[in-house]
């Protein structure tokens, strides 16, 4: 999550769900969390019981704007106009929390004075390369910095060759940076800020948003009235917001609010990233990332890293928290080989896969339909179903030699050649397809142990409840006995390439009949140890850099100290604080509130008695608290950094973002993020109207797959296809629906796939409650049933009247209930920061009736052409946007 | 034992519908069949002997007094509705197996082993809550969680209430809970919001539901009787007015015979 990687530090909910009931106001927003999260719901529903104020900020009227005091329907992909248009109210009226933002924010930083803003710019940023479509990030910089300050929830930028200045580790000047704590100095930070969201103002929002102005006010006004040193707001997303081509803009923009309003770090505050499932959290953390390795650190890129010396060099950051990244690089490289790796060897740094470009998902399923991929494994995923346009994907999974599927049920993804759309359509024989596929059936959480990483970063351990059914085995067993396996085939090798399954650790205990890894043995192994003894260490500050310990994932050090389980504490609540720091184990170092120094003032004195949270006690000489300071324990608030400090010692007492090079929460982010320093409002890649600030249609460093099979509508007012579509999901069922459309109990609760219209909508297109409707986009065509309701709107944008539809996503071609795919609609688009696809806001058409063949661009449906007299009109101003890619779809 | 019951608070529902689930799977109830309905994100429809729990969907054009709501006037009604286990339970009062008992809880149990079939309690349900299954004929309905209860645990459906929507314990002190939940809600703007069924003044037809409500608009919105009345509780008028008739038509009859002797004679 580089939205909040880089404005505060680390890529996680700042906060804990139950935290939420200490809020004095909530906005709910790019996320429906009473339908999607109905469990965590309990604690804002607790808030507003206690008074607290519900917002609830959607495309659609759904079952959390049912619990809210004020809603407001805003047009999808509009958010960071309304975002932006809060920054506005907020700096205009003065109501941000000054001394916060003097403080603890990088407010008062001064900028280079080459850098340009998207107002001089008309969309852009200074940095853009017109040859590759990329940004880089040299004039964002702070004044007198060498190099790119070194971004903490980086991604490519941060590993670039020559990011880090010539030869020199990055952030050594970062304490001479020059401040202005007036905000006055023209390139301060705070007037950069300013002077970008100028033209964000309520009728501009409104214009933008389709949201009345005095309701836009009225969220402004709240949400002010509720911060401050007595008071505390706190905002919820999941991927409402992060599913557009500017989709990590959208956060960072509700960054800039927060840290104004000196809501982070501070209890009934933060900013809770919801994630759609158990453990997703857990699979960045120990990622299923092509681009990361355990604990964010970045993986290696093939021309600038194939010495550990050079990785180091690139990825290391001369302050902040990140200057201890040697010692968590060679514990993980100690983890994986043990013995074998050495410091004459580099720890076995060359055994480390190298990244040779982009190995996105869409990237890869592209180069899979194009015929470049052999094998694939699909583990608890249905991609086929869950993943942006469906019928591309099981092109791609035809072209393969073989696939593995390990899943609880025959899914869409397993049963591809069988009974996909265009096989009973007759476009594709199964006996055509030359792919082997495997099924292995997977075993239920309730049939296996280990952990799940939730929403909140707080590990929880399961138990076996039943041994699995048949022949069916946990993912932890299926992996092992194939590493067991490999290691098995490789063993006598003497070819170097082979070294590096030769030297894997793989000696995890087993256990019963069956012989399965003892899963808490790896829970063990990423928590650290020292490697002589073996003993757990407690946490990531015992970690070392000359090969004396070892750890799987320095985030996780400490969820087995003493030895001891600690996700598996399950002490209740009625017998520990509200904090209830003894259930389960959270990262970093069981921190439940994170940056919670920020809770108090400079001196280190609680902001207010309301919501007094983490304080300095002097006479202790230690910060105390509710919870486990999120600082260096001892170093008191007045503490300041000296020039020419470096590493942790670059820290000062009135640095509550530890993490950060400079230590500050980023309104302006001087690296990290691939499509600008500052969110900006882009329009989605298919709008219906052309964006009303910029000549700068969409974002221009966003990633396109031109290709046949990938068609696009026209960037704006496409008249075949005049609708607003935004997908989603239902309490009723789980994704894409392997684990809920199998269960009668949940199946007969949402037995089909509907459409959601306006009653309006459904007068203009002929469309009944209960009938049926053919929806359209140029991917594809789907039938679903109509539910009319009220709780979808006409949006006014200026004169225009635009109508919006919603589509949930769970059907497909398996289970007890079918229907169409709504992920076949959607087309490959990514943003550029985390390659997600635009699924929340696209465009479409409907029609009355059944009418679908089933035809798919995917396998050769053509695009109508766009009606007489309507041209093309670009995304991009002259010169801008990704370059032309090679012809590809060859057929 | 004490009086066991609900009170469902249906401010609090989110409609996720987790009392269904956990309902169907406790008592391992079969589906209802996988047919879209069109009526709001209802598609259970009502009780019946396969759903005990059922979450209603109100859509309607008048707005909450407590919310503002952008463009329209307009709030979402949801609300958990169960077989109420009426203090004067028509069912019971009915079933002339003796079937239908009330236990220790003060709770309406149907014992499926004593059961024929006969389906009189399902006329007498002023609620339409007791159903016949299809394919066993008996009659099938929520059990309070009988079973659970022996054990001292909470019903399935008010353990998964994520949000206290669904509250279970004794009448007595449900009923205090209520009746202040009432006041909070009117002191907070929210002054439609009444108990229904909460005792037998608030409710005479049915002496008063162990499962009672909290409601915000009136009871047919919900799809609930306004005034509903058990049928035994009328029994003694309609004996008494069953006798009149009968005294009435024998008076007709004897006049009938007489009057016709005289025309006979004359």
């Amino acid at each position: 999550m580089p939205g909040l990687g880089i404005s505060f530090g680390r890529g996680g909910a700042t906060t804990f769900q139950q935290d939420l009931a200490n809020a004095d106001c909530i906005v709910i927003m790019g996320s429906n969390m009473a339908e999607c999260h109905p469990v965590g719901f309990q604690w804002v529903m607790e808030a507003r019981e206690r008074g607290a104020t519900l917002i609830h900020v959607d495309p659609r009227f759904t079952r959390t704007s049912a619990m809210a005091d004020t809603y407001v329907p805003l047009r999808a992909g509009s958010d960071i106009a309304f975002l932006g248009g809060l920054i506005h109210y907020l700096l205009e009226n003065e109501r941000y929390f000054h001394d916060y933002v003097v403080h603890y924010t990088n407010a008062p930083a001064i900028l280079r004075e080459d850098f340009q803003d998207t107002e001089d710019l008309d969309g852009l940023f200074s940095g853009y390369d017109p040859e590759t479509g990329k940004y880089g990030p040299h004039t964002w910089q702070y004044e007198g910095m060498d190099g790119v300050v070194p971004a903490a929830g980086h991604k490519e930028v941060f590993s670039e060759p020559g990011a880090g200045g010539h030869g020199k580790v990055r952030g050594k000047h970062i304490t001479e940076v020059p401040r202005d704590k007036t905000l006055q100095h023209p390139r301060c930070v705070f007037q950069v800020l300013k002077r970008h969201y100028a033209r964000y103002t309520p009728d501009v929002v409104s214009r933008i948003c389709g949201v009345p102005k005095e309701l836009f006010l009225k969220v402004a006004k709240t949400l002010c009235d509720n911060s401050g040193r007595e008071r505390t707001s706190a905002f919820c997303y999941a991927v409402g917001w992060t599913q557009h081509s500017v989709g990590v803009q959208y956060i960072r923009a509700a960054a800039i609010v927060q840290l104004l309003l000196g809501n982070i770090g501070r209890p009934g505050g933060g900013i809770m990233a919801l994630r759609g499932h158990a453990s997703i959290q857990g699979s960045s953390d120990i990622p299923t990332l092509y681009n990361l390795l355990p604990g964010y650190i970045p993986m290696p890129h093939a021309p600038d890293a194939q010495r550990l010396a050079q990785y180091i060099h690139n990825n290391e950051s001369a302050s902040g928290w990140w200057s201890q990244f040697p010692k968590y690089i060679v514990s993980l490289l100690k983890a994986y080989y043990g013995d074998a790796a050495t410091k004459k060897n580099e720890w076995g740094f060359h055994w480390i896969p190298k990244l040779t470009g982009d190995h996105s998902h869409m990237s890869t399923v592209a180069n899979m339909a194009d015929g470049q991929v052999k094998g694939y494994f699909v583990m608890g995923e249905n991609p086929v179903v869950g993943s942006m346009n469906g019928a591309l994907q099981r092109k791609g999974l035809q072209k393969l030699e073989w696939l593995v599927v390990s899943d609880l049920t025959l899914t869409e993804t397993a049963e591809f050649w069988r009974s996909a759309p265009e096989v009973l359509r007759g476009d594709v024989r199964p006996q055509d397809i030359q792919t082997e596929v495997f099924f292995i059936p997977a075993a239920a959480h309730t049939e296996k142990e280990g952990t799940f990483t939730n929403t909140q970063r707080l590990l929880q351990w399961h138990h076996k409840a039943v041994e699995a059914p048949g022949e069916a085995r946990s993912d932890l067993s299926f992996l092992y006995e194939l590493g067991r396996r490999l290691k098995k085939l490789y063993a006598d090798s003497r070819e170097e390439k082979d070294r590096a399954i030769q030297a894997l650790t793989w000696d995890y205990p087993t256990k019963g009949p069956r012989e399965e890894p003892e899963a808490e043995a790896v829970l063990r192994e990423i928590n650290g140890c020292t490697v002589a003894d073996g003993k757990p260490v407690s946490g990531f500050t015992e970690l070392k850099d000359d090969g004396s310990t070892a750890c799987g994932c320095w985030l996780y050090s400490g969820c087995y100290a003493d030895g001891v389980n600690q996700p598996a504490r399950r002490k209740p609540g009625r017998e520990q604080t509200w904090v209830a720091s003894e259930w389960g184990w959270a990262w970093p170092a069981n921190r439940r509130l994170l940056y919670n120094r920020a809770s108090a003032d400079l001196e280190g004195r609680p902001w207010s008695e309301r919501k007094k949270y983490v304080w300095w006690d002097a006479q202790r000489g230690r910060w105390t608290g509710e919870d486990v300071p999120d600082f260096i324990a001892d170093r008191p608030p007045s503490y300041r950094a000296d020039k020419g400090d470096r590493g942790l010692d670059v820290i000062s007492g009135d640095d509550p973002f530890l993490m950060q090079a400079d230590g500050k929460g980023w309104l302006f982010a001087p690296s990290g993020m691939m499509d600008g320093p500052l969110p900006t409002h882009y329009e989605p890649l298919e709008s219906p109207v052309p964006n009303f600030l910029y000549g700068q249609q969409c974002n221009p460093a966003r990633h396109e797959w031109r290709r046949k099979d990938n068609p696009m509508h026209r960037a704006w007012g496409d008249p075949r296809y005049p609708y607003v579509v935004t997908t989603y999901r239902l309490t009723e069922h789980h994704t894409a629906g392997g684990m809920s459309r199998w269960l009668s109990w949940l199946s007969e609760l949402q037995p089909e796939l509907f459409v959601e219209v306006s009653p309006e909508l459904a007068e203009e297109a002929e469309l009944e409650n209960g009938g049926w409707c053919t929806v359209y986009t140029a991917r594809g065509e789907i039938e679903c049933r109509v539910l009319v309701t009220e709780r979808m709107r006409p949006l006014r944008l200026g004169g225009r009247r635009v109508h919006q539809v919603g589509l949930p996503y769970h059907w497909g071609y398996t289970g007890r209930v079918h229907g169409d795919s709504t992920n076949d609609l959607i087309g490959f688009t990514a943003d550029p920061n985390v390659s997600i696809q635009e699924s929340k806001a696209f465009t479409c058409n409907l029609l009355p009736g059944r009418r679908s063949h089933d035809r798919r661009a995917a396998f050769g449906w053509e695009p109508w052409p766009l009606p007489p007299g309507v041209v093309e009109v670009p995304r991009d101003l002259e010169g801008v946007g990704p370059p032309e890619q090679p012809p590809q779809d060859k057929e | 034992m004490g009086q066991k019951g609900f009170f469902t608070d249906t401010t609090l529902c989110i409609g996720c519908k987790a009392c269904e689930v956990a309902c169907k799977q406790w008592n391992q109830l079969p589906d209802d069949g996988f047919q879209l309905t069109g009526m709001s994100y209802d598609n259970t429809g009502h009780l019946g002997s396969s759903t005990w729990r059922h979450v209603a969907f109100v859509e309607r054009p008048v707005p909450l007094p407590t919310q503002t709501v952008g463009l329209l006037d307009f709030s979402w009604l949801m609300a958990s509705d169960v077989c109420k286990h009426c203090q004067r339970a028509g069912c019971l009062e009915a079933c002339p197996t003796g079937a239908i008992i009330r236990t220790e809880f003060d709770t309406v149990y149907v014992q499926p082993d004593v059961c024929n079939g006969c389906g009189y309690c399902v006329a007498a349900c002023p609620f339409g809550v007791v159903d016949r299954r299809e394919d066993d004929g008996r009659a099938w309905k929520c059990t309070l969680c009988y079973d659970r209860l022996g054990e001292d645990m909470t019903p399935a459906c008010a353990k998964a209430c994520p949000t206290a929507s669904i509250q279970f314990g004794d009448v007595d002190e449900l009923r205090e809970r209520a009746q202040r939940r009432v006041e909070q809600l009117h002191e907070k703007g929210l002054e439609q919001a009444y108990l229904y069924g909460a005792d037998a003044e608030n409710q005479p037809g049915t002496g008063g539901l162990n499962a009672f409500f909290l409601l915000v608009d009136k009871p047919e919105v919900y799809n609930l009787p306004p005034d509903p009345v058990v049928p035994t509780m009328k029994g003694r008028e309609a004996w008494v007015s069953a006798g009149w008739g009968a005294l009435g038509m024998a008076v007709v009859a004897l006049g009938a015979v007489l009057l016709g002797r005289e025309v006979v004679r004359g």
